[in-house]
């Protein structure tokens, strides 16, 4: 594919370019705001508390541990939705997708109902083997991995949509399983949408606030995320919450900075082909 | 779809990550005080903690039966939260916090209209599940081995109380969570999560039979107190003034001690 060059296509209109300036400053000024009113003097410090260490650590754990989750399950579940025909497909589809638009608080409560000590699974999971999670650092994996999947499992299912089928056909007619196939040629087809789903659902599962709370607790090194603890420093010390906020903002950052741009751009590319 | 649309759906999709990493729920006030013509008309925002919530509400409709045309809008979130709100310039009309520090950031930031009053106490009580599955019965039951409970956390009003009572009953166990509010902490403790949880006298009463109280000894020497302020940002001072009135008044004295709560 080549495109066209700019200057062909004449001048961007004013009318698309005024919305868009106004949809960027929007997006950018509350994180600039942010940055101002930082106190600066305070990052080191804050930076190096150990308790701003202990939920960061905590944050990063929970959210890498939810992410191993999120492919061990997601792939499989993208595959079959994208390549299986099944009765009920769109249902289980709108399904995956739910969590997506559920308020983080409610996905809490949805996790209690199920996991918690009284939940469907929970009480007879207490009752046969003492396991119970909330209040568990598992329970905050659980959390994340509940809200980031929805994003792993779109991206991906996207992603192999877009890829020819023919190529699976090409595969089989050469003596190919549908699992030979699908490692060899199918997942690496849909790398890129894998990755940006990747992206998606760490970023996601970083952030993760109210279903944490409401499902796991908040108590320092078992389940105080960075999230829970800007929250808990707003309402103590509102100066050390912003410090709080920038620190995850720049992790955040760092991560899909390191992802280099272009490989970013090409993987999203992939994943919105739908 | 044409190709030339991706450059700007991978942008939205950039952004969409970016924004969803920051993106968490939190309650708040979203009250506006309204476009107001009259200054006895319209609608009055009343700040209140969360352990008002019952009592604030009822005298809200006697206010709102009082005064014909003026509406009262409630927001009841942890005393902390509302105090940031209103020193950041949330458009209310009168705050209520559970602890006499936490008034003091809003008074000393200038944001209050005369001096805060204090208009009821509070004192702290053990609540455990109706089946009670820890089998707890006395405050230092909280030590067995085992034992879940969660308390508030130390930054707000009632983790600060909780923090104290415990040491003053040398209970060395540490809490599986500190929730962000009592209204939490409740929630925890009547779903069954949590084997017991401290609260407000008056929460176990607003907890009605999905839990069982029990008194803590040392609750009686740390009680807390809750002062009101008309706030100076309102445009309906009179009105304002007159809601606190109500609340510090005898009949807004019964509806709080019938909810639990020790008179000033």
């Amino acid at each position: 594919m080549t495109r066209p060059s700019g200057a062909a296509l004449g001048r961007p209109p004013a009318r698309l370019l005024a919305p868009a300036l106004l949809g960027a400053a929007f997006l950018a000024l509350p994180l600039v705001a942010l940055l101002v009113r930082t106190p600066w003097s305070d990052f080191v410090d804050e930076l190096t508390s150990p308790e701003v260490l202990e939920a960061m650590r905590l944050s990063l754990e929970t959210s890498l541990a939810a992410l191993v989750l999120v492919v061990a399950m997601g792939i499989p579940l993208a595959w079959t939705l994208a390549r299986v025909d099944f009765p009920g497909r769109s249902l289980v589809r709108a399904l995956v997708i739910v969590p997506l638009v559920l308020p983080p608080v409610v996905g809490g409560v949805a996790l209690l109902s199920a996991f918690g000590r009284r939940g469907l699974v929970g009480a007879p999971l207490e009752q046969a083997f003492g396991i119970s999670l909330p209040f568990t650092t598992a329970a905050v994996v659980v959390a994340h991995t509940f809200v980031s999947l929805p994003f792993f499992v779109l991206s991906v299912e996207g992603a192999l949509r877009a890829t020819d089928r023919e190529y699976d056909v090409v595969a089989a007619t050469l003596g190919a399983s549908r699992w030979t196939t699908f490692r060899t040629v199918s997942l690496p087809l849909a790398g890129p949408g894998l990755l940006a789903g990747l992206v998606l659902a760490w970023a996601r599962a970083l952030g993760e606030f109210g279903a944490t709370i409401t499902f796991a607790g908040n108590y320092p090194g078992t389940t105080r995320t960075m999230p829970n603890a800007i929250y808990v420093a707003l309402q103590a010390d509102p100066q050390a919450a912003l410090v709080l906020s920038v620190i995850l903002m720049l992790v955040s950052v760092a991560v899909l900075a390191l992802l280099r741009e272009r490989w970013f751009d090409v993987a999203l590319q992939g994943a919105v082909r739908t | 779809m044409n190709p030339r649309t991706r450059p700007l759906l991978s942008t939205l999709a950039v952004l969409a990550a970016l924004v969803l990493a920051g993106c968490g729920g939190s309650s708040g006030a979203t009250g506006s005080s309204g476009a107001s013509g009259s200054a006895s008309r319209g609608t009055l925002t009343v700040l209140g903690a969360s352990s008002l919530t019952g009592t604030f509400t009822q005298l809200a409709q006697d206010f709102e039966a009082d005064h014909p045309g003026v509406k009262v809008k409630l927001a009841f979130d942890s005393s902390a939260t509302l105090a940031e709100q209103v020193t950041q310039g949330a458009p209310a009309d009168v705050l209520a916090t559970a602890d006499e520090d936490t008034m003091k950031t809003v008074s000393d930031a200038g944001d209050t209209a005369r001096t805060p009053t204090v208009f009821a106490t509070n004192h702290l009580q053990l609540v455990v599940p109706k089946d009670n599955p820890a089998k707890i019965t006395k405050f230092s039951d909280l030590d067995a081995k085992g034992v879940k409970f969660v308390v508030c956390v130390d930054t707000a009003p009632c983790g600060k109380l909780a923090a104290k009572v415990l040491a003053a009953s040398s209970i060395t166990a540490k809490p599986v969570s500190e929730e962000v509010d009592v209204k939490a902490v409740l929630s925890k403790v009547s779903a069954g999560e949590a084997d017991a949880g401290i609260v407000y006298a008056t929460d176990a009463v607003a907890g009605g039979d999905t839990v069982k109280p029990i008194d803590i000894p040392a609750a009686g020497q740390n009680l807390n107190s809750y002062p009101i302020a008309a706030l100076k940002g309102s445009k309906k001072a009179r009105l304002a003034q007159q809601f606190v009135d109500l609340v510090t008044s005898s009949k807004g004295q019964k509806v709080l001690a019938d909810a639990g709560f020790g008179n000033r």
